[in-house]
């Protein structure tokens, strides 16, 4: 017996799997499956279709654009001078509720923040609240770590530098009296922003972290200023700031501003009347032909309205439909002589 | 000493010139012994101690990174690594790029060193092997190691051990001066050489010899040597006095031998050439593919680089999102869109996939595991699986469209059988042994009816085989597995199964035998025509005769000193002694032991072996063979020793060999010629009347054992007078002493003495088809494949077995050749002939090497292949090695096919290395043509699971795994390049980086693995069963340009709509950069992963595994990574993207859309097919049974 297996050393195994005999599974193709299997996604799909159209057929939104490019346009004096905090207002009015929550968004178009140099125009360390960082930020800032006079810039690189700097408050005339809007700019950044990623160096008061240091160019007031009423909104963890550090994908983009405060009369959203929003035009855009808008919009499940997905999932769903009518007028064609 | 330095190069220069002569003058090393090394006369010579490592410790790394930067490929990602580094490029993090080429390269690297290390070690083992050299000083031969041998050394070597160097035979143990050794270890062949010593020195000292000795330089050629020592005789030294490194020393005590070449320079060591590195045509195609990926790259680089020109120009003003560089100035919009031309390649350099290579390697490891694991070509008899020796060819295998065909020992068995003979013009047909081959023919029945068989009274004497009874009286009844147990026990004597060694006697012509030798021996015999033709056959060959019981061990064993123990009853039993070397020859008288039954013969050729068993089982016993003497029992029980003048060897001029012997009674010189029946027949004395008639006679016979496909040799005889001979001895003494020229004088002479001879017979030799030979055929002929079959047989034979194995039909218009042209013209006409259209697929060729030289001459190529391409089979006779490997040549250039040569002999060679893919089978005839081989396999019937189904797999799953990986790849880059147009054109990628490389790397890089490895188109049954389908890989195949820019465009589409499907859906929100990016990573993964799926037509387990556990782990490491890494890898900035995604049900819709809408197109086309008539077929396979209708 030694003797047969010495013999048979070089014998392969005989294993399912040795052999290319694993038991396998073949989709078979047969009309019979396919048929109701494109019903079937068609159905579903047409019915993702209908909720996703009408879902989004019942948000409300509302767009303002205000960059002043023609003459009429109530911003237009302020686009033309480079005056700073430049101000102007924009009416407008509901003639029904604006269903809430309501969100206020500024927009820009053919603004590329997705830009590849602009991208890594910043020193994460130094938002991060790295001391060190703050004297001598990243080479990935160049040129807007140091300024003229050789002193470190923070927050530096060209997103922070560039950040949008127009400030709009809401106002709703009731019968003659004007009363303010109340927006919230609490939680409009990423949670994970505002609680991980971005950091103040722990230095009370802040002012004294920025020792040595100076505002970004562009910027009006230094980062430890950026918002008078609030201290805690204040260095890198400002609300704006935040979201504005976080680039848009596309050139043409919204960012959120602020949430309409629900409380009061504005519990249901923003009631039917006169508005008016007094904006303090800082930002220039007409020069690289960009716009500016603001935005106002509720959301539902599906963020904001978006009447693409619907379509498409109608369309993809009704196709499917149409190839099963198809194929079933097919394989009545090619099926039945066979089977005579 | 400033002098020293001048002296060393003039020392050096000098051994160059030494070492580049044509002829080497050798000296002995013992006046010498002791003395510095610059005094040593063979100083310039190279010692014994090799190396065969590439590579050393100290300079591993650089001369490795050397080696590997000759592939383009890695001079290519390279570039593009050291592109990461120019600083205007402005790659952010040029570290990450060189990962990706530092695994590969270290990889690779680590692979080389492992098996260079594996050589050190083999080396370091081969170097410290002991040996015995001679030395002055202790008057005896002294243990050293094989590194220590020199050239000019005296070695000695005892039975059983392995020669360290090329040795030049000076003296042996054997008074006849022979050494025995087995060349095993070099050309694979198992038969015992007979070696004999130079000008025998009966006492041979070391010490006495002087003078020099002349030789030529080191080749590779393993038959031939060429030396002589000019003393005042000169004494010429060939082949046959040289024993060859790595040969082992059988049957012999010991040898003493002259160091002639070592180390690097021996025969063995010249001519280990590493592996042959062939480049299948698929990876040809792939290279031209690979460079429209790169041209497709630039383009996509240029209009990128471009429309960021033009994003430039269009802006107005500096906008705050334009980064200027340090400076604070920005750069000129030209010399921007310049940089960014780079910064470009770099985004979209995996459109060239550096994990394609590693990939296409693993798939054919993975392949040749899986070929070489099938138990169906695997050989149960001599316990051999399929070797593969090429390892990146196996999907040509797949695409073959011409076979060339060996007939000896690949469509037959050689296993030669002798069937018949013709004595004297009588013909005797041997019935009773055709009987028992037409039972052997029946394996069912096959033992039992052999032994009953055994058990009928012969003539004790006859019954050769007892050690078949002997098996069965030991274990029992004799069941098939013990019976293949004997035969294996048995087959490293080559050519001995008992198909081989068993004739049974032909009754009439042995009871003529036992008849004219009854009476004791008598002067009749010498006239005995009957007599002389069974000594010619057993005296008339180079077969060594060697005792059964002593197993061969192929070991080195060192106490071979055990003592000779003959035993008729071990066979069939594993016999555990170590193997004896008997002292001195085996002669009857002094060992009684020694019955006809222990012996064994050794043949080089199967033919031999044949005869010299049929002598045998008429009573011509071969007891002994010496370089001298031959001893023969006769029928009576007498022995005649003949005294041995000469051996004239064959050659393929000749074609014939003969043996001059002295008849021990009558004295007289006697030449026995065996050959060829034309090589005989035209040598033949002029007689007239009823030699003459005899002449006729058995060419008629002849010419009869022909069609029916026997192997013919002539048998002659030829009494010399002792004149002639003393006259041709001295003409043979200097031809044979001859450094110029010597093969020509040497065969001069034996046509001189080869002529007027008197015939005596012929046999006829059958060769048996192998197993399933016309099975295998007829299937490789429906898959489209044509054979030819090339031979060195005659005509008549090769058309026999030419109908015996199915390559020609009955209804075949055969067309013997011998004028070309008119031919040619015949087919012509017979083409043009519209009755002719369906029936010209049935026109064969058979052509001979005369009429085939003329037509492959230059004015008539054409002409030829334009005329073969009609036929649907070839059969060319007569042809000589270099035709064959002509005809194949010309057939791959001039049609354009690819080809496959299959071949067992030396003779094939050629042929086997001239083919796109050779394939060798381990038969009888030794191992040479293995050797050459891409493909070793041990029967012709293997060629049809190989191809069919092996072939037809590796191709298909090859072809498309590299479709597919282009398709991956570009479908994935271009998801950034549609970027591009929404970012200025400025490289920005909207994916991470980090999670880029994982997603070529591990997410989707063991799915096409898994595919190129295991998928099945078409069940293996099928594909034996309908072997039409192999056709779909034939000519251009599944791999051709269409299906490549067919996949590249379905590449865009897929990567367009996973693109803007998210961007519509995003388009005008506060979507962030790589929240946008991920839904597009997302579906891309699932879009391509699902496109397999279409592809993909069987599904097992391991499928289900890999590609769920590459979902799976797309979403562990990416859920992982983007957890961990919160400023990890800026810019980007994966942290807690993923999750926040996952929780958006837009994102899903998002991923099931996309996923929908890309792959619907294509899962449309293949249904489409599929389902219009062809339920159960696939896409390929449709187009499989499409192209084969028509």
């Amino acid at each position: 017996m030694v003797k047969q297996e010495s013999e048979s050393a070089n014998r392969p195994d005989n294993t399912a799997f040795t052999q290319q005999r694993l038991p396998a599974w073949q989709p078979i193709l047969s009309a019979g499956i396919v048929i109701p299997g494109f019903v079937l996604i068609g159905l579903a799909f047409i019915g993702i279709g209908v909720a996703l159209l009408v879902t989004s057929r019942s948000i409300q939104v509302l767009e303002l654009d205000y960059t002043g490019d023609s003459n009429g346009s109530p911003c237009s004096s302020c686009s033309q001078s480079d005056i700073a905090n430049c101000k102007c207002s924009l009416n407008f009015t509901l003639t029904t509720l604006f269903q809430g929550p309501v969100f206020f968004y500024y927009g820009l178009s053919n603004y590329f923040q997705n830009y590849r140099r602009y991208g890594a125009s910043k020193d994460d360390n130094q938002l991060y609240g790295d001391l060190s960082s703050f004297t001598s930020p990243s080479s990935s800032c160049s040129p807007y770590n140091y300024d003229s006079s050789k002193k470190p810039i923070v927050p530096c690189g060209s997103i922070a530098n560039s950040m949008f700097n127009d400030t709009f408050t809401l106002t709703r005339t009731v019968s003659g009296t004007t009363n303010n809007v109340t927006l919230d700019g609490k939680g409009i950044a990423w949670w994970t922003d505002y609680n991980i990623k971005y950091r103040n160096p722990s230095v009370t008061p802040l002012k004294n972290a920025f020792n040595g240091t100076v505002k970004p160019i562009n910027w009006a007031k230094p980062a430890y200023e950026l918002d008078a009423s609030d201290r805690s909104n204040n260095g890198f963890v400002n609300q704006d700031f935040l979201v504005w550090m976080r680039r848009a994908a596309l050139p043409n983009f919204r960012k959120l501003y602020r949430r309409i405060d629900a409380s009061g009369d504005y519990q249901k959203g923003l009631p039917a009347g006169n508005y008016t929003i007094d904006i303090t035009y800082n930002y220039p855009v007409r020069a690289f032909n960009g716009a500016k808008k603001i935005v106002f919009s509720n959301v539902s499940w599906m963020g904001g309205s978006n009447e693409f997905l619907g379509i498409a999932y109608l369309v993809i769903g009704s196709l499917c439909v149409v190839m099963s009518v198809v194929m079933l007028i097919v394989y009545a064609k090619f099926k039945f002589p066979d089977e005579e | 000493n400033f002098c020293l330095p001048c002296t060393n190069k003039e020392d050096a220069l000098r051994g160059q010139r030494a070492r580049e002569n044509e002829l080497r003058s050798l000296e002995s090393n013992l006046p010498y012994e002791g003395l510095e090394k610059g005094k040593q006369p063979n100083r310039y010579f190279p010692s014994n101690a090799i190396k065969t490592t590439k590579y050393s410790l100290l300079f591993f790394i650089p001369m490795n990174l050397y080696e590997q930067f000759h592939r383009l490929a890695n001079l290519y990602f390279v570039g593009l690594v050291i592109l990461n580094f120019i600083p205007e490029v402005n790659a952010f993090q040029p570290e990450i790029a060189l990962i990706p080429i530092c695994v590969i390269l270290s990889l690779t690297a680590m692979k080389d060193a492992w098996e260079d290390f594996r050589r050190y070690q083999s080396d370091r083992k081969l170097n410290n092997m002991p040996c015995f050299i001679y030395s002055r000083k202790e008057k005896q031969f002294v243990e050293r190691h094989w590194k220590d041998v020199r050239v000019g050394d005296f070695v000695k070597v005892v039975c059983n051990e392995i020669i360290p160097a090329d040795l030049l035979l000076l003296y042996t143990s054997d008074p006849n001066g022979v050494c025995h050794i087995e060349t095993a270890n070099l050309d694979g062949e198992t038969n015992l050489k007979q070696r004999t010593a130079v000008s025998g020195h009966p006492e041979f000292e070391p010490e006495s010899f002087n003078g020099i000795l002349v030789c030529e330089k080191p080749n590779n050629n393993l038959n031939h040597f060429k030396g002589y020592k000019p003393d005042k005789q000169k004494v010429g030294a060939g082949i046959e006095s040289l024993l060859l490194r790595g040969c082992t020393v059988r049957n012999t005590d010991h040898a003493v031998g002259f160091v002639v070449y070592a180390g690097r320079e021996t025969k063995s060591m010249l001519n280990n050439s590493g592996p042959r590195y062939k480049r299948s045509k698929l990876e040809r195609r792939l290279n031209i593919d690979v460079l429209f990926c790169v041209i497709l790259l630039f383009t996509m680089c240029l209009i990128g680089a471009l429309g960021h020109y033009l994003w430039l120009n269009a802006m107005p003003v500096v906008p705050p999102y334009l980064v200027p560089p340090t400076s604070g100035q920005l750069d000129r919009p030209s010399l921007t869109s310049f940089y960014m031309f780079f910064t470009m390649i770099i985004l979209l350099q995996i459109l060239i996939p550096i994990s394609l290579y590693v990939s296409i390697e693993l798939v054919k490891i993975g392949q040749i595991f899986f070929i070489t694991n099938d138990i169906d070509l695997y050989d149960e008899e001599t316990d051999s699986r399929i070797q593969c020796k090429a390892l990146n060819i196996t999907e040509d295998l797949g695409q073959i469209e011409y076979i060339f065909s060996d007939k000896t020992g690949t469509l037959t068995e050689n296993k030669m059988v002798f069937r018949r003979c013709s004595i004297m013009g009588t013909e005797y047909p041997h019935k009773e042994n055709a009987i028992r081959l037409a039972v052997l023919d029946e394996p069912e029945a096959e033992e039992e009816v052999i032994f009953n068989q055994h058990a009928q009274p012969l003539p004790t004497r006859w019954s050769l085989d007892s050690e078949e009874a002997n098996v069965e009286d030991t274990h029992g009844h004799g069941s098939r597995r013990r019976s293949k147990v004997t035969g294996n026990a048995q087959s490293d004597v080559a050519f001995s199964s008992p198909l081989e060694t068993e004739v049974v006697p032909d009754g009439k012509l042995f009871q003529k035998i036992s008849r004219t030798s009854s009476g004791s021996l008598s002067h009749s015999q010498k006239t005995d025509a009957y007599l002389d033709f069974f000594l010619a056959l057993a005296i008339c060959n180079t077969v060594v005769v060697s005792m059964r019981n002593p197993k061969r061990h192929r070991t080195f064993t060192e106490d071979s000193e055990e003592n000779f123990q003959p035993s008729g009853q071990t066979e069939g039993v594993d016999t555990t002694g170590l193997q004896p070397c008997s002292p001195h020859p085996p002669s009857l008288s002094d060992e009684p032991a020694l019955t006809s039954d222990n012996l064994r013969y050794e043949a080089e050729s199967p033919d031999e072996a044949a005869l010299v068993y049929a002598a045998k089982a008429y009573g011509f016993t071969l007891l002994s063979r010496t370089p001298d003497s031959v001893s023969v029992r006769l029928p009576s029980g007498e022995v005649l020793d003949f005294e041995v003048l000469d051996t004239l060897t064959f050659d393929s001029n000749r074609k014939r060999m003969s043996v001059l012997v002295r008849h021990p009674i009558t004295k007289e010189y006697v030449l026995y010629t065996k050959g060829a029946d034309f090589a005989i027949m035209e040598l033949l004395e002029h007689f007239s009347g009823n030699k003459k008639n005899i002449a006729t006679v058995t060419q008629r016979h002849l010419d009869c054992y022909a069609k029916e496909g026997l192997r013919t040799l002539c048998i002659a005889k030829k009494v010399v007078s002792e004149a002639v001979y003393k006259r041709w001895s001295v003409d043979r003494k200097n031809a044979m002493a001859a450094i110029e020229n010597r093969e020509r004088l040497v065969m001069d002479t034996a046509v001189q003495l080869e002529k007027n001879l008197t015939l005596l017979g012929a046999t006829g030799i059958e060769d048996r088809l192998q197993e399933n030979v016309p099975d295998t055929i007829q299937a490789l002929r429906e898959a489209g494949i044509k054979v030819w079959v090339l031979t060195g047989d005659k005509p008549e034979t090769a058309v026999n077995i030419g109908y015996a194995c199915g390559l020609l039909e009955d209804e075949d218009l055969i067309t013997c050749t011998n004028i070309l042209d008119c031919t040619l013209e015949e087919v012509r006409r017979y083409n043009a002939d519209p009755r002719n259209v369906d029936t010209t697929q049935n026109m064969s060729l058979v052509i001979d090497g005369l009429t085939l030289d003329k037509a492959l001459s230059p004015d008539l190529l054409d002409r030829f292949v334009a005329l073969v391409k009609h036929c649907r089979a070839v059969l060319c006779c007569r042809v000589t090695p270099l035709q064959k490997s002509r005809v194949v040549k010309v057939i791959r250039e001039k049609l354009k096919v690819m080809t496959l040569a299959v071949g067992d002999g030396a003779n094939d060679v050629n042929m086997i290395q001239a083919a796109d893919i050779g394939i060798g089978i381990s038969g009888q005839e030794g191992m040479q043509a293995v050797m050459a081989s891409d493909f070793a396999i041990s029967h012709f019937k293997h060629l049809k699971k190989l191809l069919l189904v092996h072939g037809h797999w590796c191709y298909t799953r090859l072809a498309n795994m590299i479709i597919y990986f282009f398709y991956k790849n570009v479908a994935y880059v271009n998801l950034l390049f549609w970027y591009q147009f929404f970012c200025g054109f400025s490289a920005t990628a909207m994916i991470d980086y980090w999670l880029m490389i994982f997603f070529n790397l591990f997410f989707t890089s063991v799915p096409p693995i898994m595919f190129g490895l295991m998928d099945k188109d078409i069940s293996a049954e099928m594909l034996l069963g309908v072997p039409e389908l192999y056709k779909t890989g034939q000519g251009e195949g599944d791999y051709r340009f269409t299906t490549f820019w067919v996949s590249i465009l379905d590449a865009f589409y897929q990567s367009l709509v996973c693109f803007f499907v998210p961007y519509f859906v995003y388009q005008d929100s506060d979507i962030d950069m790589f929240t946008f990016g991920t839904p597009m990573n997302t579906s891309a993964l699932f879009i391509i992963l699902m496109h397999l799926s279409i592809e993909i037509k069987s599904w097992t387990v391991v499928h289900w595994i890999i590609m769920l556990g590459s979902v799976a782990l797309y979403f562990i490491v990416t859920l992982a990574y983007s957890a961990v890494c919160v400023t990890c890898n800026p810019p980007s900035n994966p942290y807690w993207i993923l999750q926040s995604q996952m929780e958006d049900p837009m994102f899903y819709l998002i991923c099931i859309l996309s996923t929908v809408v890309a792959l619907l197109p294509r899962y449309r086309v293949c249904h489409s097919l599929s389902s219009v008539g062809l339920k159960i077929f696939n896409c390929p396979e449709f187009w499989g049974v499409f192209v084969s209708t028509f």
